[in-house]
């Protein structure tokens, strides 16, 4: 009999096989394993899970129903708070959210909410359960700018509702950081978010792709000329930062944008697609995120030594805990209490080195983070031959410099209410990374379902 | 997808097409580029915007094939097909944003090298239109390869052509023209703005800057997204990093790094030199060239 206080285990790739491969770490629960691991929920009566969900989805009522075998049912209930499961069963941060709250992991481990999620949502994928859209539209129309996680989300709610709804996306693929930015490993892309985004067209959302708002057209624009009555705009923090050391212009230091987009979104990793990557031999990735994890995990994956550099440590990695986890097993070096100075570079512009200094925990500062200060003349050279720069991004101001009227903050976020995502403009809501800075799928995910409630009430009471 | 209405060869590798992209014709301006990806497995490659037209919705695009992908894109023909076309992307040219009666007043000129002839088609035909007739300096290696010169000389000044092999028009580089002009001809000009291969605009740059005239220049570093959303295309610019799509393409010239920026343009020289041999030689590229020992 297994031990009630312990998670089912998850069946993974071994770390020595998927170090070399693309393919999807966690293989994720079989129905047998996911009954018995919904068998361990306690079915609070005031569920705590419930409120660590951004989105707050039923989780002991679509529990109970895999306990009982009911995967159908189970999706049913998951689709009345969430449009995208498949994707954060896989990605959100449950220790922070769901599963931090559970009872049961007072005393022993908690639920495994986020892998039984994920069950029930690829249990739908595989036996082709869409989820249920409206019988009639209602003839308003809605435009989506972006087609990451909170856009997807927004619409999918929009089109439940009965809006005509058209998302307009500036890459050539939907998914927004889904595709570009995780990775495959990590989240498989045509198996399951090209998947999930069919469902969303199966509640008759239009998509149109190749379209930078601000650029190929405006969002006045799209109200003037084209019959959208209400924008919601969800364009994400996709602005990388650099450090402005020396030496960061150098062949072979990159941000982790680029490095990701080229291997997830443009396929480098595969030969048989064009675009090149510059794996590296030699690769120091600075930052501690989730971005840096996954940045870190692909140069692995191509056949470099990794080391990730951070400046504060390891208790403050802001990555979740399970892939700081899976790169450690995977080989991934931590270099921690250090931050670059200078990056070195040869005669022929590319990098052959890096100088970095250790660091060391000071007093907390008004984040109530301590804060890495330099120890004086401990500076030391690393052999390096690439760099990927993971320091977090910020929005992109091309959308709020060409929307009128369009407040922003001094971050260039997109200023808009938490409730209902209104922003300073009549008829314009916006949601996400746009608005909060660079966060987390299911946060986006949570803002989109906000807007599309603040949309569908504006339009309601005009 | 993105059809192609009209596909011709200009010159010797260098072809121009009219792709159908309604949302890009409608907006674009002088100055701006696109993105263009031929297919599934493509890479996302930029190009400046030739011509536009509003009306039948198509974009001219001209390209030289120097590497796999635009030697591919070189096959394509009319009726078909690019998969995506993203655009206008970058900042309008600095000019399109003028009082009409302060742009009147300068006197310009574009100098074109190559293919950078496709780029300022555009910017000196939009002068034209608002009655201003700027000086232009096409260059080209030899005689086959001068391009756009019947369009050019339709809305330009005075234009001058020239052949670094003295095959047709005048002898010599593009620099040896500005000079002449400047210095033998009396020409006073306001403002240069200069497109063509990296190391031209450099060394239009070197030769302006003493001879005082401010000069503009058209950026064509390697780009992914062309949003500004990965920094593959930063330059150094004075003091400051800039993104060349979206803070550009076009930057004062006299404060671009030209050798780090020629440089980063040589990132990938290793896989876009193989990525030609499997292109042409097809499977057997790996006959062993005794060093690589085979890659795959």
């Amino acid at each position: 009999m297994a031990d009630v206080l312990k998670k089912v285990p998850v069946r993974e790739q071994e770390p020595k096989v998927r170090a070399a491969n693309f393919e999807e770490v966690c293989l994720g629960y079989n129905q047998e394993e996911a009954m018995e691991e919904a068998s361990r929920c306690i079915n609070c009566k005031n569920a705590k899970c419930i409120s660590g969900c951004p989105v707050a989805i039923d989780i002991p009522g679509f529990i109970k129903e895999v306990k009982e075998g009911n995967i159908e049912e189970a999706y049913k209930v998951i689709g009345k708070s969430s449009a995208l499961p498949a994707i954060c069963g896989r990605v959100c941060p449950q220790e922070s959210q769901c599963e931090g709250k559970c009872i049961r992991g007072i005393k022993g481990e908690p639920v495994s909410i986020g892998k039984l999620e994920r069950f029930v949502a690829d249990y739908a994928l595989e036996h082709d359960i869409n989820p249920e859209g409206p019988e009639t539209t209602n003839g308003h129309k809605v435009a989506v700018i972006g087609s990451g996680p909170s856009g997807l989300t927004c619409a999918g709610d929009l089109a439940k509702m009965g809006y005509e709804v058209t998302v307009f996306e500036a890459l050539h693929e939907l998914g927004g950081v889904l595709v570009y930015g995780i990775p495959e490993f990590r989240l498989p892309k045509q198996k399951v978010v090209a998947k999930e985004i069919e469902k969303v067209k199966e509640l008759g959302v239009k998509f149109e792709t190749n379209v930078v708002i601000g650029k190929s057209t405006t969002i006045d624009q799209l109200i003037e000329e084209e019959g959208f009555e209400a924008v919601f705009i969800g364009s994400g923090a996709g602005l990388p930062m650099f450090m402005g050391i020396p030496g960061e212009n150098a062949n072979g230091v990159f941000s982790a944008n680029e490095y990701l987009t080229r291997s997830n979104l443009m396929k480098a990793f595969d030969d048989s697609y064009d675009t090149p990557i510059a794996g590296g031999k030699k690769v120091a990735v600075v930052g501690g995120g989730n971005v840096a994890m996954d940045a870190a995990r692909t140069a692995l994956r191509l056949g470099a030594e990794v080391h990730i550099v951070y400046r504060r440590s390891e208790a403050e990695l802001p990555a979740r805990v399970e892939e700081v986890h899976h790169a450690k097993e995977e080989g991934v070096i931590f270099d921690l209490l250090t931050n670059p100075k200078e990056i070195f570079v040869d005669d022929s512009g590319n990098v052959k080195g890096m100088k970095v200094i250790k660091m060391e925990l000071g007093e907390p500062d008004a984040s109530g983070r301590r804060r890495p200060v330099e120890v004086p003349g401990s500076e030391y050279e690393i052999e390096v031959d690439t760099v990927i720069m993971s320091l977090g991004t910020s929005p992109n101001p091309l959308i709020s410099s060409t929307t009128k009227g369009l407040e922003t903050n001094r971050w260039k976020c997109i200023v808009a209410d938490e409730e209902f995502g209104k922003t300073s403009k009549e008829g314009v809501y916006a949601g996400g990374d746009a608005v909060t800075g660079a966060a987390t799928v299911i946060l986006a995910m949570g803002a989109g379902k906000a807007g599309a409630r603040g949309i569908d009430a504006y339009l309601k009471n005009r | 997808m993105y059809k192609i209405l009209k596909a011709e060869k200009l010159a010797d590798k260098i072809i121009l097409m009219d792709v159908l992209a309604p949302r890009v014709a409608k907006h674009c301006q002088p100055g701006q580029f696109v993105i263009v990806k031929m297919d599934d497995k493509g890479e996302r490659i930029p190009l400046t915007i030739c011509d536009y037209d509003r009306e039948a919705g198509t974009i001219t695009i001209v390209f030289q094939e120097v590497g796999a992908s635009t030697t591919k894109m070189a096959d394509l023909k009319e009726g078909d097909a690019f998969r995506d076309f993203v655009g206008p992307l970058g900042c309008a040219s600095e000019f399109v944003n003028e009082a009409p009666e302060e742009l009147k007043k300068k006197k310009m000129l574009f100098v074109a090298g190559g293919v950078g002839a496709a780029p300022v088609y555009p910017q000196v035909k939009w002068l034209h239109e608002h009655g201003i007739e700027a000086d232009v300096i096409l260059g080209a290696k030899t005689k086959d390869m001068v391009i756009l010169e019947q369009e050019l000389e339709a809305v330009s000044g005075n234009l001058y052509v020239t052949t670094d092999d003295g095959s047709y028009g005048r002898s010599g580089m593009v620099t040896a023209v500005i000079e002449d002009l400047v210095q033998n001809e009396g020409k006073n000009y306001d403002v240069c703005v200069a497109i063509g291969p990296m190391i031209m605009m450099k060394f239009v740059c070197l030769l302006t800057k003493k001879l005082g005239l401010p000069t503009i220049v058209s950026m064509n570093p390697i780009m992914v997204d062309g949003t500004g959303m990965c920094g593959a295309c930063r330059l150094q610019v004075g003091d400051q990093i800039k993104f060349a799509c979206v803070d550009g393409p076009e930057f004062d010239g006299h404060l671009v790094d030209f050798d780090q920026a020629m440089k980063r343009s040589q990132m990938y020289k290793t896989e876009e030199g193989r990525a030609m041999l499997k292109l042409t030689e097809g499977d057997t590229h790996h006959g062993g060239c005794g060093n690589c020992g085979g890659d795959n």
